[in-house]
């Protein structure tokens, strides 16, 4: 009997099962399938740390958050997606509170909040430095209580159905079995998360590679502004672990060789023994990790085993303000780096962390295919511009992981049953898989030595500063890497929890994901928020005050279109901070 | 050069061996390498088939758990070089079934996660519009170690208990029951505490402790369920003494 339900989400982490939650709230008898390649606790959102924004404060509004998102964007946000967000995000982070989640707290027993670069207030909801794992725990024990949601645990979705210009489905592989089988509905919400595994250097854990872009792309749905990827300014060299916002909120300092807290040179303020909101330290990311290579450059760097660092400096908050703040740093430091930040400075640099473009959708997730949705960072509604707020994002899963699924909910509920011409379909796929990857016996190309060659490709062209003839050789070199994972081996034949299999297809996605990057950046001629190219260096609201829109066509070339970006209040200025 | 170690490492392929075996690789043992650095130099540089999770490498999501040497562990959190001069020897965490290499079958307990309620039970929910629940640091303290959990089954691959009775509930969903109960905000620990009492719930366990010992969190499951086996002792005496009900 072939599995079938309303509304089937892609990927268990926190928009996903935000997404759930709203179904199964709206119309109990909705069945909801979560398909997820990993344990839903496992998902990715259990890294994020620092904290999740909403006005709280009777100090505070909402246009002031909706301001310092669209200027931290540098006006790419679609500023009424923005205002639905800002609007609401304080009852999303509050019925979080409601289902448990043990956010920190003021000693009158108020949810606390912190600062968060970018932010002129603050707005920051947190549990202490472990944010995104109490939500995520909190959200996972929560979904258990819905008998209509079923779950597929470690599932790997390998491509969607459609039939009738409608998304009807997946099929997906059951990783302990090895069965390959179709999963039918009425509607899908990709929520599998970013693709931050492109590049070699990166906080995202090793399930993070554009699964849900490359089913959407490969689909037809056009992909939205990708070439806006952020740095996060500081990451523990070697390994790329996170070294939260956070700690700099509290009050870390930034400095370089000589001690010196560098960004007052770079139009960030003047440096105060004490944080200051929109300034220095807590300036946006994409100003911060410049800063980084303009320092590089001018020697003042730290030489250190895996290029060069600054030094976050965290020694003058005292262990008591560090472990009770920003205890996780202090863990990951000791465990991982074999330093401990009450007395020594933490070697830092900019680190691969989040991609604001994703699936274009529209301000309640839907994509241009009827029947598909998407929410949290696979998505591109968009709300984080050309350069995301640190603290949006886990807010942003909620807010826009309800709004997919109720849409979702409201569409299924006017569908017909899904076609069952769609079973060929999927006979089709399992063929496929069969024949180019786990029957095949004469490929050559090890995984991971494109897998590689795709990584430095990547960060040599889209690293924080791009040029027009880097992009146009990367663009050459990921052709040639397509063509030679045609000829990829595959060693394992089983069908019992076949990693080898997985990692291929990861592969496949990341490929896509990746031209999908190259391109978009190649046709953005100016530099706005992360995109900066050494060739245009200035923005351009002219041109391309306007998301791009990238399409893959039939013979596997792709095509980028223009979308204006919404504009309501806020016209575009300058982007002032620490002045 | 660098100095290489050999990871022996079990090798279990349900469709064409009856049992496990070993097979040994030899891997560079850099000062920042940790075991699951040198698992991921095998899959990529030496055989593509070995199977084993990973993902955060940042021990927050769990995934990792294996036998290091007979020990359970985070093997993202285990430094290749403290096992030089090496062999180091990886297995299957311990009372699980096995699936495939260094992958067992958890299913068991995310089954028992459910029963516990973890989540948070209310006689009557409270209107968004009121606000916040009230909650001071002194309170949140209460349960906040036992929020901690990641869910990485080291406790269960150490646990005695759970190795001779696969019906007992567990370390770490014992400890999620009581992160609930100790919550200000939940009305349910009486409801947890009929499912906890029965046998396979918390009596079963004897204080072996192994379980505290080896979760990389410091959540302390043995602390909790002593703890629930007090709460749950009081209240048995109580319902003796005052059978029409004062809990």
């Amino acid at each position: 009997m072939t599995a079938s339900h309303d509304v089937v989400l892609v990927g268990g982490g926190g928009a996903g099962l935000r997404a759930a939650i709203a179904i199964a709230e709206i119309n109990p008898r909705l069945r909801i399938a979560v398909v997820s390649k990993v344990y839903p606790m496992r998902s990715h959102t259990v890294s994020a740390e620092g904290g999740a924004a909403a006005v709280i404060s009777e100090d505070d509004s909402l246009d002031e958050h909706a301001y310092d998102t669209i200027s931290g964007g540098d006006w790419m946000c679609d500023q009424d997606a923005v205002e639905a967000f800002v609007t609401e995000a304080p009852q999303e982070l509050l019925r979080l509170e409601h289902w448990g989640c043990p956010w920190s707290r003021t000693p009158e027993g108020r949810v606390a909040v912190r600062s968060f670069g970018g932010m002129k207030n603050k707005r920051t909801w947190f549990a202490a430095d472990k944010t995104g794992f109490h939500m995520l725990h909190t959200l996972f024990q929560t979904s258990l209580k819905y008998t209509s949601v079923v779950r597929y645990d470690e599932w790997f979705v390998t491509k969607l159905l459609i039939d009738d210009g409608r998304v009807q489905g997946v099929v997906a592989i059951e990783l302990m079995s090895g069965k390959i089988q179709p999963i039918l509905a009425k509607a899908v919400i990709l929520c599998t998360g970013g693709c931050g595994r492109l590049f070699p250097f990166t906080t995202n854990a090793s399930i993070k590679n554009g699964d849900g872009m490359a089913l959407a792309y490969s689909a037809g749905a056009p992909l939205k502004d990708m070439e806006f990827v952020q740095y996060h300014p500081t990451g523990l060299p070697f390994t790329g672990i996170l070294i939260t916002e956070a700690a700099r909120s509290e009050g870390g300092w930034l400095v370089n060789k000589d001690g010196y807290r560098y960004l007052q040179d770079y139009d960030l303020g003047t440096p105060e023994p004490k944080p200051v909101l929109r300034s220095m330290e807590l300036g946006p990311r994409d100003r911060l990790s410049q800063a980084f290579i303009k320092e590089v450059e001018k020697g003042r760097a730290i030489d250190g085993p895996y290029g060069a660092v600054v030094h976050l400096d965290l020694r003058h908050l005292g262990s008591k303000v560090i472990d009770a703040k920003i205890p996780f740093v202090r863990e990951l430091c000791r465990k991982y780096q074999n330093i401990d930040p009450v007395t020594e400075m933490i070697p830092v640099r900019p680190v691969i962390h989040y991609i604001m473009g994703g699936v274009h959708t529209d301000i309640d997730g839907a994509t241009p295919l009827a029947g598909l949705y998407a929410a949290g960072e696979v998505a591109c509604v968009s709300i984080n511009g050309a350069n995301r707020l640190g603290s949006n994002s886990l807010t942003e899963l909620l807010v826009f992981g309800a709004r997919a699924g109720r849409a979702a909910a409201e569409y299924a509920s006017s569908q017909p049953d899904p076609n069952s011409s769609l079973l060929a379909q999927a006979e089709d796929e399992e063929r496929r898989l069969e024949r180019d990857f786990l029957h095949k016996t004469d490929g050559v190309e090890r995984p991971a030595t494109i897998r590689t060659e795709m990584q430095e490709t990547m960060e040599q062209a889209t690293g924080i500063y791009r040029s027009g003839e880097e992009l146009t050789e990367a663009a050459d070199r990921l052709r040639e890497l397509q063509g030679r994972f045609r000829n990829v081996a595959v060693q394992d034949s089983s069908r019992t929890f076949n990693t080898e299999l997985t990692t291929v297809l990861e592969l496949s996605s990341m490929l896509d994901v990746a031209e999908s990057i190259v391109h978009s950046a190649l046709r953005r001629e100016e530099s706005r928020g992360a995109h900066q190219r050494t060739d245009f260096t200035d923005r351009d609201d002219e041109r391309f005050l306007a998301h791009s829109l990238i399409y893959r066509n039939s013979d596997g070339s792709s095509r980028v279109e223009y979308l204006p970006v919404t504009i309501t209040r806020w016209p575009p200025g300058e982007r002032v901070y620490g002045r | 050069m660098d100095d290489y170690i050999t990871m022996q490492v079990a090798r279990y392929r349900p469709e064409d061996e009856d049992e496990p075996t070993f097979e040994e690789y030899e891997v560079p043992c850099h000062k920042e390498w940790v075991v699951l650095d040198g698992l991921n130099y095998i899959k990529d540089q030496l055989d593509g088939t070995l199977s084993f999770r990973w993902s955060c490498r940042m021990g927050i999501c769990g995934s990792c758990g294996m036998t290091v040497n007979g020990e359970p562990k985070l093997t993202c959190a285990a430094f290749l070089t403290d096992y030089a001069p090496g062999p180091v020897r990886l297995e299957p965490m311990e009372n699980f079934p096995v699936v495939r290499d260094l992958v067992v079958e958890m299913t068991d307990f995310m089954e028992k996660l459910t029963t516990i309620k973890p989540w948070i039970v209310r006689d009557e929910e409270r209107p968004l519009a009121e606000g916040e629940y009230r909650q001071t640091p002194e309170e949140l303290s209460k349960y906040k170690q036992y929020s901690m959990c990641i869910n990485c089954m080291l406790c269960y691959a150490a646990c005695p208990v759970y190795g001779l009775d696969p019906e007992f509930l567990g370390p770490a969903a014992i400890a999620l029951a009581q992160r609930y109960n100790l919550d200000s905000r939940d009305q349910g620990s009486a409801e947890r505490l009929d499912l906890l009492s029965l046998h396979e719930g918390i009596w079963a366990c004897t204080f072996v402790g192994e379980c505290t010992k080896v979760c990389p969190k410091d959540v302390d499951p043995a602390g909790a369920i002593q703890r629930y086996k007090l709460d749950a002792a009081l209240t048995s005496l109580k319902d003796f003494l005052l059978p029409w009900g004062a809990r």
